[in-house]
């Protein structure tokens, strides 16, 4: 690679954004490629929205430097947001108007054309799933629906970065699985996607390479199967006990597997075979009242750093 | 951490139709586009805002105008020698310009802020504040200029008008009520809630309405009191939609009462730009 730098769309260095006292946003630095699934995992609080807002060219930085197409922000916000599309965290649709009233409105904001908004819209709802809904109006469609219409009209721009603030959040397995379907369609066509998100399982389905943030801060940043082999093991094992108190039966469990995880429902055994822990657990004559051995996820990485998990 | 993308990524293969996209040409004025959301909106409803835009002045008409209006006549002969009808009037059609913009700027501004997200979604386009502000106001002068229109017409039907000249009320009117519209646009962006709607309706816009010379000149009321009516937007609408409706212009004074609105939307358009960028951009 001759120009390492060519391709990358976005750069933050020391990126800050504090609201009075509180550092909503401390400092964290990154940088995304053309073509990437870029995702920001963390809780509610840990400053992935505001970060979304100041690449988004909404919220001014407070320090640091944050760079789009090489463009700043401050100076150059309308021409990075032309390039842009969004799906804000809540939705802002118009309820009030109809589906394809509401991408044909929207496309106009981009300054195209009355009739490219038109032919872009019928292309969309396609891609939506939503063509036979195009004429009714928005307030009775249900969540995935919205959250699809949403997504469909943040690309009418023909965008080339996407982002997305929490795209599945408050919806069913059924209706996530869609829109991931959707959105994995987009990443294939070459459309650079920056997420946020405080589910693994999304952040694993999507993310070619993430950051998990917390308090403001990066913890840790790598592709999820690298996270997880850095910071977790290859395998957990889930013991839940009949008692209020699991902490107890943590000290009687201790030493198997590589460490133990105490949480207020249930024990988490991180080791690299959870069968053979599982074995063991019953060696001791210790009777869980389940236990289940899964994959490590990065859930499991997240609660290895910071000490919580990621869903309250 | 530090983040460095030194490694090399996996890269998806970029479809044949994508790359680097033909980029859409930002239009040459970006709020033309959120004028026309705002139009969208309201074809939606235009049916029964039509039908109150013909009502009120019908029933303002039927009892100010002719109910009291014959009362006036009968015991003082007019106001200064015009009927009441011809005196009223012109101060209604000001008057009702205020409550058009006002019901324009306050619930619409704030719930696209706080419920709706209206503006959320337009700015994250190429679309910034001004061209917000800009296309909404824009927005509102056409229903100010729609509903004076309307109002003015029907009441010329009834003989409300002994002047060709009443047609210049309809810009004097106009700016009357974006007069209103601008500050109200600065205020709705501070509030949290529509509570003080009701308290600006109640305690700002009905005294205005009831002491700005729509009803009676002014001169009726204490000196102490007038000068809070001359400072009014409302006051100077009413003077010179009356002065132009009765078809004796003084046009200096016109122009000077143009003038003053003029100034107060300019104020207010920069009170408004400011709640909006404080409001909006965080």
């Amino acid at each position: 690679m001759t120009d390492p730098d060519a391709d990358i769309l976005l750069r933050a260095t020391g990126l800050t954004k504090t609201f009075g006292d509180f550092n909503a946003v401390d400092g964290i630095d990154f940088a995304v490629q053309r073509g990437e699934s870029f995702g920001f995992l963390g809780p509610n609080g840990a400053g992935k929205s505001c970060t979304m807002k100041m690449v988004g060219c909404v919220s001014p930085a407070s320090g640091g430097e944050l760079r789009v197409f090489g463009q700043d922000p401050a100076i150059d916000g309308p021409q990075i947001r032309a390039r842009l599309g969004v799906v804000p965290q809540k939705d802002t649709l118009d309820e009030e108007l109809t589906v394809e009233e509401n991408l044909w409105i929207y496309g106009r904001y981009f300054g195209l054309s009355r009739s490219e908004v038109r032919s872009r819209a019928t292309e969309l709802l396609d891609f939506a799933q939503l063509t036979d809904r195009a004429r009714s109006k928005v307030e009775p469609l249900s969540g995935g629906m919205k959250r699809r219409l949403t997504i469909a009209r943040s690309l009418i721009s023909r965008p080339e970065i996407l982002l997305l603030d929490e795209p599945t959040t408050g919806l069913d397995p059924q209706a996530r699985h869609v829109l991931w379907d959707r959105l994995f369609r987009l990443k294939r066509s070459g459309v650079t996607l920056v997420l946020t998100t405080h589910y693994m399982d999304e952040a694993e389905q999507l993310c070619d390479r993430l950051v998990v943030m917390d308090h403001g801060k990066i913890v840790a940043e790598g592709s999820p199967r690298s996270l997880i082999a850095e910071y977790s093991t290859r395998e957990v094992l889930e013991l839940r006990f009949d008692t209020d108190d699991h902490a107890h039966h943590g000290d009687a469990i201790a030493g198997i597997g590589e460490r133990v995880e105490v949480l207020p429902d249930r024990l988490l055994v991180y080791t690299e075979d959870g069968d053979a822990a599982a074995a063991a657990v019953h060696m001791r004559g210790v009777q869980p009242l389940s236990s289940l051995v899964r994959r490590s996820t990065l859930e499991d990485v997240f609660l290895h750093l910071t000490g919580r998990t990621l869903v309250d | 951490m530090g983040a460095s993308v030194s490694s090399p990524m996996p890269q998806p293969q970029p479809a044949p139709q994508s790359g680097p996209q033909a980029q859409p040409t930002p239009g040459p004025a970006p709020w033309r586009p959120v004028f026309g959301s705002w139009v969208t909106a309201y074809r939606r409803n235009w049916r029964g805002s039509i039908f109150g835009r013909f009502l009120s002045p019908l029933l303002f008409l039927l009892s100010i105008g002719l109910g009291l209006g014959t009362l006036v006549n009968k015991s003082a002969g007019g106001v200064d020698g015009v009927p009441y009808l011809q005196f009223v009037v012109p101060g209604i059609v000001a008057a009702q310009s205020m409550w058009v913009a006002m019901g324009e700027s306050s619930y619409p501004v704030l719930g696209a802020i706080r419920w709706n997200m209206k503006y959320h979604a337009m700015l994250a386009t190429p679309v910034g504040i001004d061209d917000i502000l800009i296309g909404h106001l824009t927005y509102v002068a056409m229903q100010v200029t729609g509903a004076t229109a309307i109002f003015i017409g029907v009441a010329a039907l009834f003989g409300s008008f002994s002047s060709w000249w009443v047609l210049l009320c309809l810009p004097v009117t106009v700016l009357t009520g974006m007069a209103f519209a601008v500050p109200v646009f600065a205020f709705s962006a501070t509030q949290e809630g529509a509570d003080s709607f009701n308290i600006l309706f109640r305690f700002v816009m009905t005294p205005l309405f009831l002491f700005s010379g729509v009803f009676f000149p002014i001169d009726q009321l204490p000196a102490l009191i007038r000068p809070i009516a001359w400072v009014t937007p409302l006051w100077h609408g009413v003077e010179a939609d009356r002065s132009l409706a009765l078809g004796s212009p003084d046009f200096a004074s016109v122009l000077g009462n143009a003038a003053y609105l003029l100034v107060v939307i300019a104020v207010g358009g920069w009170l408004a730009r400011r709640a909006f960028i404080k409001r909006l951009v965080v």
